[in-house]
């Protein structure tokens, strides 16, 4: 019997099976940030440990890092003194650090592939569940805690259990407006929150296979939302172009060597998946959540369902609308919106900016929305003004913010005030998650766009 | 950081009945901003136990004194969303030991099972019936028998099973972690290391 894409990726880096027990797993590429970081490096120093290989871990700063005077000083004490955590760790132990104000800085999901620190065929973790993005390019990817942070430092391993493995096929091509964070969000609206959960999903089939890498990131990256740790997309032509001659990837000789490893990972035709589902790109239109978790989503044109016709309790799905304000039946198109949130690892990309300057192009900000444009990182801010984009949605009356995580998660300044709306291109929608009172609509860059010219809840295909 | 060792666990406990408690519920991303692990208990489900202004919600199950206890009782998926093991901080130092529940969520298990709290998951049949019995006599005492893997409803005798894997039941009964054990297996890591094409 053959075996899967991630059976090939998981299996070669187990160091020890421990029966009955986890695997005892290698991690080749280890990503830290302020916010995850600092008890666990305390705990190394707590335990006399060292850091035993500083080149396989990479930090930066995003997860409380403002996003407009990167310049001066951090005001938040509490922000600042996590900083400084990381910036001090990073220089005792010899661990690169690209902190605030360094031109490679930005999100840790972004910084990783966009400097070749994600290749196919790794493993790669952070304590942040959206490390699933980089299996976008046939990594295995995914989020652990603090404790296990500290494992890695000091050992280079974490302890798992090899997950199940499934795989979503989706065939067909996606409609008009129609982007990759609609396949997720529907997949995710299919499965629930829980649906993957215990699972690494494989993505196959015409839709992934024509998707561009960032595509394939945005997708992989909400993985976590419908439970699963992971999510893998086999590599390919478009993987090894994107890879090609960024800062870490293998070079010359190296680069050979890679390829020839980075061909036979495949899931082979006789391979078999705990689970496996099977969708059409025509049963995709244009997402937008309307509850408290990500699974609460639906075509954009529909209404909310009633509570009859969803999976889980009437109690749960009760509290989640009363939070947001809505009722069943409720039409989401036309509801009227506060803010707007273009950014975060899910949306943040050079691609996400286009999408959002193809629709603002020639309109204007709608009076009503507060927006924030948030690239993902340096260099999609310096593209977004190489392309000209800067001046497409400066004329449209936006303005660019710095890099960092931003609204996603509130942790700077970027908070939605109580009680306000906001459509949002990132990956959670939970209570308060873009501040206290929040109330956030998961949706595309281009629901996101449409949405921020007029002001209400807009379908995208009626701009384009 | 170790923990205390897990054996035998007899309490009363907080229901929640609540499905997909994230865990920004848990505790919010604003208090992630500590370097060091302390005072994580205090915002334990900070917005629902209390308003804006700090006040308690008094309606929220954490500020109703009739219920209390080592055990915390969730609705289905518990623990989704961000790997925040300050999730599992603000469970264990409020008080809770053991989480029931009748799904978890992948990364919040592992951090709990990480830092001490037991992860405990029961039929959707039992979890109902717990439920029932703490809203009849929330004085209800739930046994939590980690050497036989049993979790016994001690007012009606009621009991399950639970699964638990064997290194992790050892290291649970024994107050181990992983690192401890990874930090024995270095040499044998490096040898690995040196193989790996990148």
């Amino acid at each position: 019997m053959g075996t899967t894409l991630f059976d090939k990726v998981w299996d070669s880096h187990v160091v020890k099976k421990i029966q009955d027990g986890p695997d005892v797993f290698f991690i080749d590429r280890h990503l830290i940030h302020e916010v995850t970081s600092p008890v666990a490096f305390l705990g190394l120093k707590n335990r006399n440990n060292t850091v035993l290989y500083p080149n396989k871990t990479f930090a930066t700063a995003d997860h409380n890092t403002p996003t407009i005077n990167q310049h001066l000083p951090v005001e938040d004490p509490l922000s600042a003194n996590q900083l400084k955590a990381l910036e001090e760790n990073s220089a005792e132990w010899g661990i690169p650090h690209w902190g605030l104000g360094h031109q490679k800085n930005g999100i840790v999901h972004v910084i990783g592939p966009e400097n070749g620190i994600t290749l196919p065929g790794a493993t790669i973790v952070c304590g942040d569940s959206h490390t699933s993005t980089h299996g976008a390019f046939g990594a295995i990817a995914f989020g652990i805690g603090t404790s296990e942070v500290e494992m890695v430092l000091s050992s280079q391993c974490i302890m798992q259990p090899k997950p199940k493995k499934m795989r979503i096929n989706i065939n067909g091509e996606l409609g008009l407006g129609v982007t990759p964070k609609d396949v997720a969000l529907f997949i995710i609206s299919k499965l629930t929150t829980s649906g993957a959960t215990g699972y690494f999903v494989e993505y196959a089939g015409d839709v992934f296979k024509s998707m561009t890498m960032e595509g394939r990131m945005t997708v992989c990256n909400l993985s976590i939302e419908m439970g699963a740790r992971g999510g893998i997309i086999a590599p390919d032509e478009k993987t090894y172009d994107y890879i090609k001659g960024r800062l870490f990837a293998p070079k010359g000789e190296d680069w050979d060597t890679a390829m020839k490893y980075w061909k036979i990972l495949k899931t082979d035709e006789d391979a078999i998946f705990d689970k496996e589902l099977t969708f059409n790109a025509s049963e995709i239109e244009p997402m937008i959540t309307y509850g408290t978790n990500p699974g609460m989503g639906t075509g954009i044109s529909n209404q909310i369902p009633n509570a009859n016709e969803v999976e889980g309790g009437i109690t749960t799905y009760k509290k989640s609308l009363n939070y947001m304000g809505f009722e069943e039946g409720d039409t989401m198109i036309g509801k009227k919106v506060d803010y707007v949130f273009l950014g975060s690892c899910t949306n943040g990309r050079i691609e996400d900016f286009r999408a959002f300057a193809s629709i603002v192009k020639g309109r204007k900000k709608a009076a009503n929305i507060t927006a924030w444009l948030v690239p993902g990182s340096h260099i999609v801010e310096a593209e977004i003004e190489e392309e000209g984009l800067l001046a497409i949605i400066t004329e449209a009356g936006f303005e660019l913010r710095q890099p960092g995580c931003s609204a996603c998660l509130a942790m700077n300044d970027d908070k939605v005030p109580p009680g306000k709306l906001a459509v949002s291109t990132s990956n959670r929608n939970f209570e308060g998650r873009q501040g206290p009172g929040s109330r956030t609509l998961l949706a595309s860059p281009l629901v996101a766009a449409a949405t921020a010219v007029t002001g209400v809840v807009t379908d995208p295909r009626t701009l384009l | 950081m170790a923990y205390d060792k897990f054996e035998i666990l007899k309490s009363t406990a907080v229901p929640l009945p609540i499905e997909n408690v994230d865990t920004d519920q848990i505790i919010p991303a604003r208090f992630l901003k500590a370097t060091e692990r302390k005072g994580f208990g205090d915002n334990l489900f900070r917005d629902w136990r209390y308003n804006p202004d700090n006040t308690l919600k008094k309606e929220f199950v954490l500020n109703n004194p009739i219920y209390k206890g080592k055990i915390l009782v969730g609705g289905k998926n518990f623990g989704s969303g961000s790997s925040r093991e300050h999730a599992a901080w603000a469970v264990y130092d409020y008080g809770f030991r053991c989480v029931v529940s009748s799904f978890f969520a992948d990364i919040f298990r592992g951090n709990c099972l990480n830092i001490g709290v037991l992860p405990v998951q029961v039929s959707a049949a039992f979890l109902d019936k717990i439920f029932k019995a703490i809203e009849d006599h929330p004085a209800t005492e739930i046994e939590i028998n980690l050497p036989n893997q049993t979790i016994t409803l001690l007012t009606s005798g009621e009991k399950e099973s639970f699964e638990i894997n064997s290194y992790k039941k050892e290291n649970m009964l024994n107050g181990y972690d992983d690192i401890d054990y990874l930090t024995k297996m270095k040499e044998e890591i490096k040898d690995f290391a040196v193989k790996r094409p990148f």
